[in-house]
């Protein structure tokens, strides 16, 4: 069996504020394997899209990499500085969530796809062009010999978002990063990237890892889901064992707040209490507050991600009692 | 203390509806030619009524938002307040009866103002209160809201993005409105916190008693929360009904490309492609129906005749702007 | 009606409540050094009869262009005048006139840039073309012509500023206030019923005059450098009037001999530059709401 894709191990970042330094991400873990996807999910302050950003080598000035290892197949790859920027060159790729700011407004698309075979591949001007004007056709630009010479400004959201997955797949890389990146469309936009992304990830062979807040969404694509919150991973495993029987308080919570189409109507029940800042996290298990399992220990000590030792459950849950939670879901 | 809203229940229930929408046009003088934002809209809202507005960016739903609250003139057509015309200068009655609360909790508090201020502006503005009673009707709207009295000292800034829109939510209700437009309220929330907006607008609803007109792009919030259902595209509404009856029986393709499109928990086994490209310039809309280009159920009529919103065979309270509404299945 | 509809989830005040403005401005330490050099700087100028050992146009021919001595601590010019006089009354000259020639820029500006950023329409395009002939003349052309034919002296400085100096507030105005006119709050405000005075002034103007308040500790260094360059022309504030200008001016010719008669204004109109800069890039700061 060889080694997955992406590989992240007691990942820790940092993020200086007034009152001092504190942890946006709190050691956490996962593999995506090559061809696979998963989806992370969390809300404000879960770390959700620094974590993103680290594996990526870009974090804003403020946040640093503590610890913790991230591997592409068997090679680990620096953490900060030009060596990081590298060994990630061609070799990983981010989609962000606002296409409009992630794309340069005085260069045509065509020029900024084209831009990164020439840079990372050597290919000639006249090459380069015909090989952006190719991956717009394969990102499912129509007309894409003359949407190429538009700027930004003058395409529409989808397929400024498009063009933005064209840059980030030039360079064949091996792992697809996104950052919500359906957050900023409309729903039938968003459902065509969707399928996009879900399509390349099977035809390219891409490792990808698809950040959002929307449930929902990484339902749609992602066969393996984590859930964030307060900067760690709280639980994890295949999405429709998580969505559907939740081993975490927060992931319970989470889908019982949700609105969604084809449950019945009736009142969102929304989890009591606010999101943590990091600056001021609760002791023990940062949900302990909100939580209607809490009990002495989980003030006490923050639960580690274990293996749910359960029979027929999958997964992993950062959470002292989850077995109440799933005898209530039998 | 005020004994609730100033709903003048004589007046209100007695004809027709709270607010009307006849036929309002707004076109836009671009360089490129004219941009139409709203082709002869129309709806209707009754008091006590939640109606939800759904679509996508570019359908003219902010502008038709804009137009009710005032903030834009209509280029044709009128809206009307119980059967009066309701024009740009408004009357202080007129201006307390539709309030709005903004999508961005971020932009819609003005960062100097503590949350006092800003509500006791609008009270004195409208010399709703006494000297004496403004402070204690500040409490009574920011209780209302689900906020402890304190927050009443702070400054928007020092607020998370649901606290803000309660806040604007109690800024809103301090005038006393009957209609209430939501412009997309929680859109730039986090997930577990939309639940509880939502929550809000649904008792505010019933036990305030004011109508609410939500706008928004997430079919289940609207779901949710809306008796009736209207939905937009590029500048018209394309189809109209109860909640039933647009999401358990959409008659408009456009209707069904959003339900299928939209992503759910459970997925549908057999879930139907996506829409093919893009909604079409406003400035050069298509010949005949607007939807055609995009459409699966598309046939030689749609290019050349424009369907009028009318009724659905069998049931007059739904209507559909589609040649196809009594047939709405595609052809194999 | 009693009683929350839902209640809100645990409010964490401690972050709502903002600080006043005196203890923000406490914490900011380039406020607190811009005020210590200008406060310092001030402070002597209102105390200049009484720091001053002579009258500052006290001539003593028998001591001319004398060096550091106990009688004259910062030594005589050719006149055989005090410097440490003349410096600490030129202090108050030039104080003055940068204080008050930006009184009517910053008012008017701000006015106008408020008003052609909020209405615009054919308000905006009036103002704005005023502005734009007024920016296209070089600023010390203007102003040197101004002064010209209103006549040398504090009263052409004041109105040569008034005329030249209000174009830059307008435009930074305006430029604010186009885009706080899009806010939401605003467009609730009006939504409220709220009129427009009263919008301008509680929602528009405390949101775009910071922009312009920052503006004026730099303006009021561009004013005291002005009336400076004018005295060194002759057409500044008019002798027997000491101000650092003249001082400057008349020192030249001994720059070789006594450098210490030009320089020492020189610095004088530095640190006092410096002082009103640090001020300005304080009071960016703290003025931001959080």
């Amino acid at each position: 069996m060889s080694s997955p894709a992406l590989s992240v191990r007691n990942l820790i970042v940092s993020v200086e504020r007034p009152a001092g330094r504190f942890r946006a991400v709190d050691e956490i873990s996962f593999e995506v394997d090559a061809g696979s996807s998963l989806g992370i999910v969390g809300e404000s302050g879960s770390g959700k899209t620094l974590a993103l950003r680290a594996l990526m080598s870009l974090l804003p000035s403020a946040a640093r990499v503590e610890s913790g290892t991230v591997e592409l197949g068997d090679e680990s790859l620096p953490h900060a500085g030009r060596e990081a920027r590298r060994a990630r060159r061609g070799r990983m790729g981010m989609v962000f969530q606002d296409p409009l700011s992630a794309l340069d407004p005085v260069q045509t698309v065509g020029a900024q796809v084209a831009e990164v075979p020439r840079r990372i591949a050597g290919f000639s001007r006249r090459r380069a062009w015909e090989r952006a004007v190719e991956l717009l056709g394969l990102v499912g630009v129509p007309d894409p010999a003359a949407r190429a010479r538009a700027y930004p400004h003058e395409l529409s959201g989808g397929l400024r978002q498009r063009a933005a997955i064209a840059i980030a797949i030039a360079a064949e890389p091996e792992v697809l990063l996104c950052d919500e990146p359906t957050t900023a469309l409309d729903v039938t936009v968003q459902a065509q990237i969707l399928e996009l992304i879900d399509d390349l990830r099977a035809r390219l062979g891409l490792a990808v890892v698809f950040v959002s807040h929307d449930l929902a969404v990484v339902r749609q694509i992602c066969p393996e889901l984590a859930v964030m919150y307060a900067g760690r991973v709280v639980e994890s495993g295949r999405t429709e064992r998580v969505l559907e029987r939740p081993g975490h308080p927060y992931t319970l919570g989470l889908r019982g707040a949700v609105v969604d189409l084809d449950e019945p109507l009736g009142p969102p029940r929304p989890i009591p209490g606010a999101l943590p800042d990091i600056a001021a996290l609760p002791t023990g298990c940062a949900f302990h507050p909100r939580c209607f399992l809490a009990t002495a220990v989980c003030l006490a000590t923050p639960p580690a991600l274990v293996e749910i030792a359960l029979p027929g459950v999958s997964g992993q849950t950062a959470c002292f009692h989850y077995e109440q939670l799933f005898a209530q879901t039998t | 203390m005020t004994a609730g809203p100033l709903i003048d229940a004589g007046a209100a229930q007695a004809s027709g509806p709270l607010l009307e929408v006849d036929a309002v046009s707004v076109v836009f003088r671009v360089h490129d030619g004219a941009l139409v934002a709203l082709d002869s809209v129309s709806l209707e809202l009754r008091p006590r009524e939640t109606v939800g507005l759904v679509g996508e960016s570019g359908c003219g739903k902010t502008t038709l938002a804009r137009c009710i609250v005032g903030l834009q003139r209509p280029d044709s057509g009128a809206v009307r307040l119980d059967g009066a015309p309701l024009g740009q200068r408004r009357s202080a009655r007129e201006r307390r009866a539709v309030q709005i609360v903004f999508q961005d909790p971020y932009s819609s508090l003005n960062p100097r103002l503590s949350v006092r201020r800003t509500l006791r502006e609008l009270l004195s503005v409208h010399g709703l209160s006494s000297r004496e009673g403004l402070e204690a009707r500040c409490r009574e709207l920011i209780e209302l809201v689900g906020l402890p009295p304190e927050a009443l000292d702070g400054y928007p800034g020092g607020f998370s993005g649901g606290q803000r829109q309660r806040i604007a939510i109690a800024r809103a209700l301090a005038v006393e409105p009957r209609l209430l437009l939501a412009d997309e309220p929680t859109s730039a929330l986090d997930v577990s916190v939309q639940a509880a907006v939502l929550d809000l607008f649904a008792e505010i609803r019933s036990r305030l008693g004011v109508s609410v007109l939500f706008i928004s792009h997430n079919l289940a919030a609207v779901r949710h929360l809306c008796e009736r259902v209207l939905v937009m595209y590029l500048g018209q509404v394309v189809e109209s009904g109860t909640r039933e009856a647009i999401f358990s029986d959409p008659r408009h393709p456009y209707t069904r490309a959003l339900l299928a499109a939209a992503p759910r928990i459970h997925p549908v086994a057999s879930a139907p492609l996506p829409l093919r490209g893009e909604a079409p310039s406003a400035i050069h809309r298509p010949a005949g129906c607007s939807f055609h280009l995009r459409c699966p159920r598309a046939e030689p009529i749609c290019s050349i005749e424009e369907p009028r919103l009318e009724p659905v065979a069998g049931e007059p309270a739904r209507r559909a702007a589609c040649h196809f509404r009594d047939d709405p299945a595609p052809r194999a | 009606m009693s009683g929350a509809l839902l209640t809100a989830p645990q409010l964490e005040l401690e972050g709502a409540r903002m600080p006043s403005f005196w203890r923000r401005a406490r914490r900011s330490p380039t406020l607190l050094a811009g005020c210590t050099i200008t406060g310092l700087i001030v402070l002597a100028a209102i105390l200049a009869p009484i720091l001053s050992p002579d009258r500052p146009d006290q001539q003593d021919l028998f001591h001319i262009l004398s060096g550091f001595t106990w009688q004259h601590p910062l030594g005589t010019d050719e006149l055989g005048r005090d410097e440490l006089s003349r410096l600490l009354y030129a202090a108050r000259t030039d104080l003055k006139v940068g204080a008050l020639a930006v009184v009517f820029p910053f008012c008017f500006g701000t006015l106008m840039g408020t008003v052609a950023g909020y209405y615009g329409g054919l308000v905006d395009s009036i103002v704005m073309r005023v502005v734009d002939v007024v920016i296209a003349f070089p600023f010390y052309v203007l102003v040197i012509g101004l002064v010209f034919v209103v006549g040398p002296g504090e009263r052409g400085i004041y109105v040569a500023f008034a005329v030249a100096d209000w174009v830059v507030y307008a435009r930074t105005i305006r430029a604010s206030t186009l885009i706080v006119r899009e806010a939401d709050y605003v467009a609730a405000a009006r939504t409220g019923g709220i009129g427009d005075l009263r919008i301008l002034a509680r929602h528009v103007l405390p949101n775009t005059i910071t922009q312009a308040i920052v503006y004026v500790m730099n303006d009021i260094v561009l004013v005291i450098v002005a009336v400076v360059t004018l005295g060194y022309l002759g057409l500044g504030v008019q002798p027997p009037t000491p101000d650092w200008g003249a001082m400057i001016s008349d020192g030249q010719e001994f720059l070789t001999t006594r450098w210490t008669l030009s320089t020492i204004p020189g610095i004088a109109v530095v640190l006092t530059g410096l002082g009103l800069s640090l001020i300005g890039d304080g009071l960016a700061d703290v003025l931001r709401p959080r």
